[in-house]
């Protein structure tokens, strides 16, 4: 019987020629990643309770100052030194400060630190988003994350494998945000619990690593255990200049047995927003065109990656945001940051008022820089709207594509980008 | 810290899809090192459960539809309802890492649909978790639980993940001569 990439990754990682879904194995690590949320109690929980003393291999973890970071108040200011304290005691490698670094989940994959045929585990639940690279990712607890850093081990059961299956192309303006929010609408928040979501189709290999990377990051958002793409050119090509290690690609075996085959017509996915409170709540555009906005804020690791920010720059470049509305951009990395100033994106930014801000995860968790007061509305590029996400627990959030946030932001009410754009500039779209 | 045989408490009920940001928002993740404080605002982004945590009686049960503890990786999810003084959880299903996070620290949990179906707020249980069986003397039914895989039980009453850890860091010595 054949296996799926997710269930080759996993027979590798445990010494084993096959493994089965439901199989309880224990398997090794090729790259694990912990923040300034997660280090300090995992690093406490491996030094003070497990009584490890060192990392099984510093040259295989990253630890990024992401989440409150720069810190928001003085109890963050300590856990970012713990983070850096452990880091640095321990001789991690990839460690990423404030200002260098950015979110993890765009930093590792900027870095070429997670490769195709990989195991791979983050202490923070969009740790998913690798699988892009053809990897087996998943996001873990603390007490998980210890485990690893101590033995470079962990447990796992083998999860049953959802196919999802994608025929055509996008239509203008309908991005992978779209796509990955019209899935998660159609099986729900809980519709992938604890199993693996395995993407493929032509539509997937129209579209860049960026946008593949928006896709993996959302299967938490449908409970999956791990979101994986094939590895194809693009792949390739991403990780020609940043791979920082030999890797194997995995496919899956033409009799590789999926639990369920979804096959999703990706011409026929609407732009739409997920409306308030689940990201399951997805509806086409059409439906809440005129929504009054209190905030714009276009970040996060799902969408603030270079390709997100040159969209809502094509959108916003010669307008103003509308009074009465506020407009926060993120970058989701310090590179991205970088390559947006070289591009003449930040200007563009400033010019039509936006915020624009360091690398952070930020207002995405309710954490600084853009915290929901009580009632307020806000349209947002991030992966999660439950109540109190991001902030007060009666703010409203709509989650969008960066084109539909650049173009309300415009308006000061949820607007096809279409009515501020003709047309996305090609090499951008 | 292994677990107890048996566990009595008044049940609390919550319902689907509750998420960690309900659980313990993120607000308080700055208190990640401080079960007691982050006890204090669990379940508390849940609307109309604010000031939950106060009425909470140490050893009460925390009774969910399914989904529990979807959303973020964050441990102090459970941490928090621990730190409130709950002895117990039981659902319909549970999110997976939610899910590992308990089993990894050694806290109890039930996966029972029949129990989270049945049990309203206010009813006095008595589990069994040895046999994973739940009483419910308010109502006087009785309802069974899904047994985990052999692993995560042995995990689970062994008391988590940090002495599995400890015991397999000392064969690890013991190997190297040590």
């Amino acid at each position: 019987m054949g296996m799926t990439m997710t269930e080759k990754i996993l027979a590798r990682a445990s010494g084993r020629d096959s493994v089965r879904p439901g199989d309880l194995i224990l398997a090794k690590v090729d790259f694990a990643m912990g923040h300034d949320l997660t280090i300090p109690p995992a690093g406490k929980i491996m030094r003070e309770q497990m009584g490890a003393e060192k990392i099984w291999d510093p040259d295989r973890v990253a630890v990024t100052q992401d989440h409150f970071q720069p810190a928001k108040d003085a109890a963050s200011a300590t856990l970012g030194r713990l983070t850096r304290e452990f880091s640095h005691q321990m001789g991690v490698k990839w460690y990423f400060e404030v200002g260098q670094g950015g979110i993890c989940h765009t930093v590792l994959p900027e870095n070429g630190l997670v490769l195709p045929g990989e195991l791979v585990v983050g202490a923070d639940s969009h740790s998913c988003t690798y699988g892009a690279l053809n990897n087996f990712a998943t996001g873990i607890g603390s007490t998980d994350l210890a485990c690893v850093m101590a033995l470079g081990e962990l447990w796992f059961r083998v999860p049953e494998t959802l196919k999802f299956v994608y025929h055509n192309r996008l239509q203008e303006w309908v991005e992978a945000k779209n796509l990955i929010l019209h899935v998660i609408g159609k099986i729900g928040v809980d519709g992938a619990r604890s199993k693996a979501m395995e993407h493929v189709g032509e539509a997937l290999k129209t579209i860049d690593m960026e946008a593949r990377l928006t896709i993996t990051n959302m299967a938490i958002e449908a409970g999956a255990k791990n979101g994986i793409l094939e590895f194809d050119d693009v792949t390739r090509e991403y990780l020609e200049a940043r791979a920082k290690r030999p890797y194997t690609p995995v496919s899956s075996d033409p009799d590789a047995e999926y639990e369920k085959v979804f096959e999703f017509d990706a011409a026929a996915v609407e732009l739409g927003v997920a409306k308030p409170m689940s990201p399951d709540n997805y509806a086409p555009l059409s439906e809440v065109v005129g929504t009054r906005l209190d905030q714009v804020f276009i970040g996060s690791c799902t969408n603030s990656r270079i390709t997100d920010l040159r969209r809502a720059a094509a959108v916003l470049e010669g307008h103003k945001v509308a009074p009465g509305v506020r407009l926060i951009i993120t970058p989701s990395s310090h590179q991205v940051a970088i390559q947006a100033e070289k591009e003449g994106l930040i200007g563009i930014f400033l010019a039509a008022g936006a915020a624009w801000t360091t690398a952070t995860c930020g207002a995405c968790l309710g954490g600084h820089m853009g915290v929901l007061g009580e009632g307020e509305v806000c349209l947002s590029t991030t992966n999660r709207n439950f109540p109190g996400r991001m902030g007060h627990p009666k703010a409203m959030v709509y989650l969008s594509n960066p084109a539909v946030a650049a173009a309300s932001a415009v308006t000061g009410v949820i607007t096809h980008p279409g009515e501020v754009l003709k047309k996305m500039p090609a090499g951008i779209a | 810290m292994t677990l107890p045989k048996v566990v009595r408490g008044r049940a609390w009920k919550f319902g689907a899809n509750i998420d960690t940001d309900q659980i313990i928002p993120a607000k308080y993740a700055i208190y990640s090192l401080d079960e007691k404080e982050l006890g204090k605002h669990a379940m508390e982004g849940v609307p109309g459960r604010e000031g939950w945590a106060a009425q909470v009686s140490p050893g009460d049960i925390l009774v969910a539809a399914s989904n529990f503890g979807c959303g973020s990786s964050r441990e102090i999810a459970p941490v928090a309802i621990r730190g409130a003084g709950i002895s117990l959880v039981i659902a319909d299903s549970y999110a997976r890492i939610f899910f590992r996070n308990a089993i990894n620290m050694g806290y109890p949990i039930l996966q029972s649909p029949q129990g989270a179906e049945a049990i309203d707020e206010g009813d006095e249980l008595e589990v069994d978790l040895e046999q994973g069986v739940i009483r419910n003397f308010t109502k006087g039914d009785e309802y069974r639980s899904e047994a985990f895989p052999k692993f995560m039980n042995e995990l689970l009453h062994m008391g988590g993940l940090v002495p599995w850890v400890r015991k397999r860091l000392e064969e690890r010595r013991v190997a190297a001569g040590r």
